[in-house]
């Protein structure tokens, strides 16, 4: 198992070297720079603003002092927060997108994993058809709906929750509630075609043939295979709701590290833009492997494969 | 109807029972006003920030000066100066009174001497130096021309007396000087967290020390700035407030809904949507104001046959600016019928005239496109947002309907649409200008040719001279007059077709009272309070 995470540590070098290297020269190579704006600056400002942030050096240059600056956890001053640094931003920032993320992740389980087993065990009942419609509409309906839809329930007409920021343990519920109800209805949907593969497998009749209980068949044997395909969304799909949602962040008025993701590319912040995908592209190989590894632990056709 | 404005609708039943005291109600009892603050501030040094949402914070932490006039941005107000003289408008004396810095150093004149050193230093490459080259020798030291500090035209008299002299006569000097570019620093703080022009130096962040009636308290990213009472303020006992809680929400939406739920006493603006939902059914929360500022298009007059101003003339005679106003941007904005916006007493430029349709096509005819017959194919550029496309939309089938010609209309996103116009790579673009100080020159001079802001290639020599010459005219009705007749040249060349002016709309609790809007959104946070 050790050789498995470090080979797949070592892949991740060249990964990594590769998106830095693209995400370098798209961001050069995108017009607008980083002090466009609409008050045009005198000509010697925007110069001493070029030099002060190094861009006046050859390209290859910028190239590897940025690389270093990345590897040696030394990040220059942004230019679209004067004063602070990407690391600034991204240690302030993180927890709070983990936060949401790993909140969201659980409201996501706790409503799609029953729901698609419920929906399988009952195929073409009620109980499928009504949480399964459900879900597509939870997928068709895109965030940025619901999140205000909730927040005029809950906060505005009921007056139940504060309808934005991040104060206390409340404000936690709608955001985590908005971004965690999108990956419900996928883990719904996967779950419920998972498991149906898996009530149809020869084990399945061997289990029933023996006497198990319906619960212990749909529980305990067709779960452990028909969860497989949930696992390997979790993977993207943690990476991606721990590194912040633009739009929940947004409506809610969340001080996560998503929105520093768009910011920054609107902003043209060179540095800032490099160190959030950077930071995002890590986190999906790490969340891939660690899904790797859960994936080998439940399956032993892997384990000796 | 969309997915958008249908939550937009129904967030308009409001039935809010007041059953709990809502956050705004508590923040009353404590004296502590909710603002929403539109978003997060890039800076809040006042040398190096650009942005309004900073300007407001700043304003509620150092004072200048001049403080900004609780009802009438025209005038000045006493602040750190509490009175002040001049001769012949070009050598300013200030007295200073007694003041203090929150970490108790006093105010002194040579405070303000290091703040206008600072941010005339060529490293911290400041976007607002450019506000202080009135000063004698100011430019000369920002662009590197000259070392000597002692060779700008400010000096601290003693302690408590500063002069400042002026390359040209301005006798509206003490409404430039409201700006936060003119603001002083506490130096020994500066200093103790780097050096003074490094665009990094992090004392914002680290330890804030201001002059002003607030101070800071709490700043988070994207959540919150709370600033509260400065009890070693001059004045502190003339201030209402606790405190001020700025809340930087981007969006208009959850702001409204935040402000619906009771959680806030002011917001930053209203979505675009509901203005006029709200203007029918006269919600009393509803407020719209003046504001310092025109939406225009820009017309690059080097580009054949935008450079023949009966083209231009024809083309903004043919621009209902009415049913724009009424139909598209629906937010209560005035037609312009001059590039410098209403407001500023005393100046009353000859409006132009704003929707002809038949002499339009008459224009059109003399430039030899009868019916729009040979009209070149040209472009009008916008930057990616719903209402210029709305806007434009309008004026294109306007152009269409009435002069016979077909243009075609492209966005581009923000940044690549600034540089875009810079480069003159454009024929028809649009632009807005928000005024830096309450008097006309703060429009008019942005289309000298020598100007840094000129997007349309502008040049007239006419034009320039006589900008030039309201400079030496010492007698305030004349310089407005000549003012005035420089404007009449550009209204009648139309190197930019004026559309509307802009307004400022907020929705405020009613029991919030003091609050005065100002045609520039300049705040004085000192005078307000709740019923």
């Amino acid at each position: 198992m050790l050789r498995f995470i470090l080979i797949r540590l070592g892949q991740a070098i060249p990964i990594l070297l590769a998106i830095y290297t693209i995400t370098f020269f798209m961001v050069r190579a995108a017009p607008g720079g980083p002090f466009s704006q609409e008050r045009k600056v005198a000509p010697h400002i925007l110069e001493q603003q070029m030099e002060y942030y190094g861009f006046n050096d050859p390209t290859y240059i910028q190239y590897f002092r940025t690389l270093w600056q990345h590897i040696s956890f030394d990040f220059p001053p942004l230019t679209s927060y004067p004063g602070l640094t990407s690391k600034d931003i991204i240690l302030d920032t993180f927890p709070v997108s983990l936060e949401l993320g790993i909140l969201a992740m659980f409201v996501a389980i706790a409503i799609g994993l029953p729901v698609g087993i419920l929906a399988a065990a009952k195929k073409n009942s009620l109980l499928d058809y009504a949480p399964m419609s459900f879900a597509m509409i939870g997928i068709c309906l895109p965030t940025f709906v619901i999140g205000p839809l909730l927040a005029l329930l809950l906060g505005v007409w009921l007056g139940w929750l504060n309808i934005s920021g991040w104060f206390s343990w409340s404000d936690r519920i709608l955001p985590a509630l908005t971004l965690g109800l999108f990956y419900a209805a996928y883990i719904a949907r996967l779950t419920r075609g998972g498991m149906l593969e898996a009530l149809n497998m020869d084990y399945i009749r061997s289990a029933r043939a023996k006497g198990a209980s319906e619960r212990a068949v749909v529980l305990v044997h067709a779960l452990r295979g028909g969860i497989m395909p949930v696992i390997s969304f979790f993977g993207p799909a943690l990476a991606g709701l721990i590194s912040g949602s633009f739009v929940v962040e947004t409506i809610f008025q969340v001080p996560g590290l998503g929105r520093h993701f768009i910011q920054a590319a609107l902003s043209r912040d060179h540095s800032l833009i490099l160190s959030t995908v950077l930071f995002y592209a890590a986190l999906i190989i790490i969340a891939n492997m660690v899904v790797d590894i859960a994936q080998v632990m439940l399956n032993p056709k892997l384990r000796y494969g | 109807m969309n997915i958008t404005k249908l939550v937009l609708s129904l967030s308009l039943f409001s039935f809010t029972p007041y059953l709990f005291a809502t956050p705004a109600d508590d923040a009353i009892k404590k004296g502590i006003l909710l603002l929403g603050n539109g978003s997060e501030p890039h800076s809040l040094d006042p040398h190096i920030n650009s942005s309004m949402n900073g300007h407001h914070v700043i304003m509620s932490l150092i004072e200048g000066l001049i403080a900004p006039h609780p009802t009438d941005d025209s005038l000045p107000h006493p602040g750190i100066a509490y009175k002040w003289e001049n001769e012949s408008n070009t050598v300013w004396t200030f007295h200073l009174r007694d003041a203090n810095w929150t970490n108790g150093d006093p105010v002194t004149a040579h405070d303000f001497i290091y703040g206008f050193k600072r941010i005339l230093s060529p490293r911290l490459g400041s976007q607002y130096a450019e506000m202080l080259f009135s000063m004698v020798n100011a430019k000369a030291f920002n662009e590197g021309e000259i070392t000597n500090f002692t060779k700008v035209g400010a000096k601290a008299l003693n302690d408590h007396t500063l002069q400042i002299t002026l390359k040209d006569p301005i006798p509206y000097f003490y409404n430039i000087i409201k700006h936060t570019s003119w603001f002083p620093v506490n130096q020994r703080t500066v200093e103790k967290h780097g050096e003074m022009d490094d665009p990094s130096n992090n004392w914002i962040r680290e330890e804030y020390v201001g002059n002003g009636p607030f101070k800071l308290k709490n700043w988070q990213m994207n959540q919150i700035i709370e600033v509260e009472k400065n009890p070693d303020y001059w004045d502190s006992d003339s201030i209402k407030l606790n405190g001020i809680k700025f809340f930087p929400i981007v969006s208009e939406n959850t702001e409204n809904q935040m402000f619906d739920a009771g959680a806030l006493h002011l917001t930053y603006q209203v979505p675009a949507d509901l203005v006029p939902v709200y203007l029918e059914r006269k919600e009393p929360t509803l407020r719209i104001d003046p504001y310092l500022g025109t939406y225009y298009y820009v017309l690059n007059v080097t580009v054949p046959p935008l450079d023949n101003p009966k083209v231009r003339k024809a083309l903004s005679l043919a621009i209902n600016r009415k049913s724009i106003v009424r139909r598209v941007t629906q937010r209560g904005e005035l037609p312009a019928t001059s590039f410098t916006p209403p407001g500023i007493s005393g100046y009353t430029p000859e409006p132009m005239e704003t929707f002809n349709p038949k002499r339009a096509r008459e224009l059109l005819a003399e430039a030899g496109y009868p019916g729009g017959e040979g009209f070149p194919k040209f472009t009008l550029l916008f930057n990616t947002l719903e209402r210029h496309k709305a806007i434009a939309e309008a004026i294109q089938q306007m152009w269409n309907q009435i002069l016979g010609i077909d243009i075609e209309i492209r966005n581009q996103e923000w940044k690549v649409f600034i540089d875009t116009v810079a480069a003159g790579d454009y024929q028809i673009a649009r632009k807005g200008w928000i005024g830096d100080y309450m008097y006309p020159d703060t429009f008019l001079r942005i289309l000298k040719s020598d100007s840094g802001q000129n997007d349309p290639n502008y040049s007239n020599p006419e034009y320039d001279s006589l900008v030039e010459s309201s400079y030496m005219e010492k007698d305030d009705r004349k310089r407005l007059d000549i003012l005035a007749k420089a404007e009449s040249i550009i209204l009648d060349e139309l190197p930019i077709i004026p559309i509307y002016y802009y307004v400022k709309d907020h929705r405020i609790d009613l029991r919030v009272k003091g609050w005065h809007p100002t045609p520039m959104d300049v705040r004085n946070y000192k005078n307000v309070y709740f019923e």
